[in-house]
């Protein structure tokens, strides 16, 4: 699969869902801010700021700064929405996002934009792979990777709502509506977008949308193939993932993410101490990417329908169940 | 999560309304005295523990004791009250000297200052607002305290609170970028009800601060960052009062606190190895001796 990123199907962005969504959620609650770090402009800020100049908080190009502001605004009982570019944010500021935020539990939202392969070309400086391990090290810190709009706008609604600290990945390019529209996100709850007896996928972010490109295919060879959409990483949704290893012959995880520490680690952690099953970790491997765009990584990493199939396949015939 | 202790928070509320009866000589004696007790208790807290940071706390005690003593507005009973003042130990392994200083003021019973560092205890070796009422951010790695304090000044400013923030910063801190994004910040949103303190002790953990990484000229530096300096000695209460006076300016204000590590033990004053080495039996005695007088 190559030339385009998804399959060709409707697309929607979600950074413009994040954007309408928050600016929706400002008007009704005087207590929101928007925290960023020069990024207006990509984080689709410019309406929030035109509606709520004084609520549009830009602390520069200073990732530490920002997120220890917005720990303060939480302090004086503001809910901080940070939006930034998810390499910087979570690298740069991680040791803010553990002290500030996390252990010092107040109520920030961070919201990394552009997260995964998304900067493409412009290469494993601007690629967010590692922010999947690096959250999910950090405690009391929900790790949420929306799927599609519908998802991102609910699991916005879900972190402003909850008291606490959350981070969510916002993707950059275009994706199919995965979802029902009226979703409604919950920590550490799955939604199985499509039945199958034979394997088990488990995808979160722009990967589900491909997984059911993968169970479309796998069909019409025979091979039932279920799809979980795990937009929730951190709590993960136990239940599901030991159900699906007890009712089918393997899990393939599949992430726009390193497999060193996110969602194909949390599954095989679970699994292997609770029910161990075959399993096939789809992600970028530990390695920085060649330069190539968005989508000729993707391919190069075998994140696709086609990679995701190929490792499900190997699974169903791995065995008796 | 420690809860108020009512009769001490009484005892508070009396010794500020008698500081703030006072003159301004009697004033400072009041806190010089209080000075004196939170660095008993500190150093019984680090004799017992057998861990703390005794050169950094009794650099910054007169500090921590001013502010608490004669200026913060705060209720010791009500923690979370929206529009209290906020200080913030961005310093946070100085954590001892702020535990004796909130003790003092009744936000949790004295008593629990014996369990500093046990496990267990609420009272960790660096300060955490989840287990500890009066702390706001959970500090300990440095460069954080002061971006959260911006944050909270900023807050205040957008509320369209009077509610004043104070951020307690080690000198040997500033080496830390994170500070400097936020003097920034701070200038670009003229936070003038914020006031950064800098415990200038020119000793960090391992030597002076001029020769690991020279901060010199640093009120210079505030001062080309958009910020109101005022320097002062750090141990003479009155010199501090009039420093943490509000900003007439319209800008945030730095107070550069000249102070010595070790401040009120003579053979601690000025020792770098004092920064968080641990009295002996011997050491401490003669050290309460010193502090009794």
């Amino acid at each position: 699969m190559t030339g385009t990123i998804v399959d060709r199907v409707t697309t929607h962005d979600c950074r413009q869902a994040f954007a309408a969504e928050l600016t929706a959620l400002a008007r009704a609650d005087e207590r929101i801010v928007a925290v960023c770090n020069d990024s207006v402009g990509s984080s689709n800020l410019v309406q929030f700021r035109e509606e709520f100049p004084d609520r549009l908080i830009n602390v520069g190009i200073a990732e530490q700064d920002l997120v220890g502001v917005a720990a303060g605004l939480a302090n004086g009982g503001f809910i901080p929405i940070v939006s930034a570019a998810a390499p910087f944010l979570t690298g740069r500021a991680l040791e803010q996002i553990k002290a500030d935020v996390a252990y010092s539990n107040t109520h920030v939202v961070l919201c990394g934009q552009s997260p995964g392969l998304a900067y493409g070309e412009l290469g494993p400086t601007h690629h967010s792979i590692e922010d999947l391990s690096w959250m999910r090290a950090v405690a009391d810190l929900p790790v949420i990777v929306p799927a599609d709009p519908a998802e991102t706008r609910s699991a916005l609604r879900w972190a402003v709502g909850t008291d606490g600290p959350s981070y969510l990945r916002i993707g950059r390019y275009p994706v199919p509506a995965v979802n029902p529209d009226d979703i409604t996100f919950e920590p550490g709850r799955s939604i199985q977008l499509a039945d199958g007896d034979d394997v088990t996928v488990i995808a979160a972010g722009t990967l589900v949308s491909r997984a059911l490109v993968a169970a479309a295919r796998l069909r019409t060879e025979g091979i039932g193939l279920r799809v979980i959409n795990m937009a929730s990483i951190e709590p993960l949704d136990t239940r599901a993932v030991l159900r699906a290893a007890e009712q089918t012959r393997g899990v393939v995880t599949a992430e726009e993410a390193t497999v060193t520490g996110g969602l194909g680690a949390a599954v095989a952690t679970l699994l292997a101490q609770r029910r161990p099953v075959p399993m096939r970790i789809l992600g970028v491997p530990h390695a920085f990417a060649p330069t190539g765009s968005t989508t000729f990584l993707l391919d190069h990493f075998g994140l696709t329908a086609d990679g995701i199939a190929a490792a499900a396949r190997e699974l169903a015939g791995d065995g008796p169940r | 999560m420690l809860t108020a202790d009512p009769t001490q928070a009484e005892r508070y509320r009396e010794l500020r309304a008698r500081v703030a009866g006072s003159g301004i000589a009697e004033r400072a004696a009041t806190l010089h005295q209080l000075g004196r007790d939170v660095r008993r208790e500190d150093l019984a807290m680090i004799q017992r523990a057998g861990l703390g940071h005794i050169g950094s706390d009794f650099s910054v005690t007169d500090i921590l004791v001013t502010l608490y003593g004669a200026v913060l507005s705060i209720d010791p009973t009500n923690p979370q009250a929206a529009d209290r003042d906020r200080l913030i130990l961005s310093k946070g392994h100085s954590a001892g000297a702020l535990y004796a200083v909130l003790a003092q003021c009744g936000f949790f019973p004295r008593a629990e200052l014996a369990t500093f560092a046990a496990p267990l205890s609420a009272l960790n070796g660096h300060p955490n607002r989840t287990k500890v009422p009066g702390v706001e951010t959970n500090t300990g790695p440095l460069g954080h305290g002061f971006p959260v304090g911006v944050g909270v000044a900023l807050a205040a400013k957008l509320r369209g609170s009077g509610s004043r923030t104070f951020v307690v910063l080690g000198d040997g801190e500033l080496q830390e970028g994170s500070n400097w994004e936020a003097a920034m910040t701070a200038s670009h949103y003229n936070l003038c009800d914020l006031t950064a303190v800098v415990d200038r002790n020119r000793l960090q953990q391992g030597a002076r601060t001029e020769e690991t990484k020279r901060l010199e000229p640093l009120a210079d530096k505030w001062t080309s960052f958009g910020w109101d300096v005022r320097q002062v000695d750090g141990h003479d209460h009155a010199a501090l009062l009039t420093a943490f006076e509000p900003s007439r300016t319209g800008r945030p204000v730095c107070v550069i606190a000249n102070t010595t590590k070790g401040k009120g033990v003579s053979f601690m004053e000025d020792r770098v190895e004092w920064h968080h080495k641990v009295p002996s039996a011997e050491q401490a005695a003669a050290a309460f001796e010193e502090l009794a007088r």
